[in-house]
């Protein structure tokens, strides 16, 4: 009745049981926070290429490039649970051939204690802006960011942050290959 | 009573406690529309996806899939379903749309996971969204796993 055995048992199922009810506390507690905040965008010198994607089809799609400047701070958005924001730029357009195309250009993960406070000048965009096609010329593209919410516990979030902003892609392709600088990322 | 009366009324015993879990876990299928809605995280790979972890899952056909989401997603002809990001969608205006995901910890998206030639990912491979997170519970579920009939009927492990 009193062995160590029992005790250790009784001792690990209220730990269990403690634990739980404190988790779920955390999650009910941010339920219906909505973490908004106000970023801002700059898209610099936008251009247009027609290359071939070797990534895709292995046809000669639009590639958009363009360098980003971008500002906020995310300090307000980091409560008791909040582990990490998953921040993401999502460009947004309409083409002849799809009705809605959402490309991801930059990401970054700020997790609770790094540096909340971002700012970056003109930086290449982190993944390539291919299109599904070769509707990207004189395009209206509107750039937003948007941050996912990483929880401790709880839901999965995503916010659309507010301050996106509008850029038109200019009419004639690059062609001339020291015409821009390459994007960072993946090949 | 006789020994045949007590080894029934325990077999019945076991027999609702069984088909009560069962049947809730197929209410919960029906509620989220979702074939997988709770999945227990088995690798530690992903960003924030720890090892145990419990993932809730829905399925929502009004409920659009969008650049940024995380979704859950089974490649044809594979068992273990992929929980990565969207982060490309491109959307026809007959409704038909494709997607290209990516896990947040890789340099590169996700076409190498994809079947031979598959260069896009479908509605109907998606299994459904990442809606809500639950740490360490998984743990225990996974424990339990290992008692073969209950892996069945509870959960599946997702890598």
């Amino acid at each position: 009745m009193h062995s160590f055995l029992s005790r250790a048992n009784t001792l690990f199922a209220f730990t269990i049981t403690v634990l739980a009810v404190l988790t779920t506390g955390v999650f009910v507690s941010t339920f219906f926070e909505e973490y908004r905040g106000t970023v801002s965008i700059g898209a610099v010198r936008p251009i247009v290429k027609h290359m071939t994607d070797f990534s895709a089809n292995r046809k000669k799609n639009d590639l958009g490039v363009l360098q980003l400047t971008l500002d906020m701070d995310l300090n307000p958005l980091f409560d008791w649970n909040v582990k990490q924001l998953f921040l993401y730029l999502v460009a947004e357009y309409v083409t002849p051939a799809n009705t809605l195309n959402q490309v991801v250009l930059w990401d970054k993960i700020v997790r609770r204690g790094e540096e909340a406070r971002l700012s970056f000048h003109e930086i290449a965009t982190k993944y390539y802006f291919w299109d599904d096609g070769e509707h990207l010329r004189s395009n209206n593209v509107t750039l937003s960011l948007n941050w996912n919410i990483i929880s401790n516990a709880g839901r999965l979030m995503h916010v659309r942050a507010n301050g996106s902003t509008s850029f038109v892609f200019p009419d004639q392709y690059i062609t001339s290959r020291t015409a821009s600088p390459k994007p960072s990322g993946q090949q | 009573m006789h020994w045949s009366r007590k080894l029934i009324s325990r077999l019945l015993r076991y027999a609702i406690v069984i088909s009560t879990l069962l049947m809730l876990w197929k209410s919960l299928i029906l509620a989220t529309n979702c074939s997988q809605p709770i999945l227990v995280v088995l690798s530690g790979g992903y960003s924030f996806h720890n090892l145990g972890d419990l993932l809730f899952v829905t399925n929502y056909p009004a409920d659009s899939i969008r650049a940024g989401d995380v979704v859950v997603f089974r490649i044809e002809g594979r068992f273990i379903p992929i929980v990565h990001r969207v982060i490309r969608v491109h959307e026809r205006e007959d409704g038909y749309v494709k997607f290209l995901t990516k896990g947040d910890g890789n340099s590169v998206d996700d076409r190498g996971l994809y079947s031979v030639g598959q260069l896009w990912l479908e509605r109907e491979q998606i299994v459904g969204k990442v809606k809500g997170y639950f740490p360490y519970l998984g743990l225990f579920i996974i424990l339990l796993s290992n008692l073969p009939l209950l892996d069945r009927l509870l959960l599946r492990v997702v890598t």
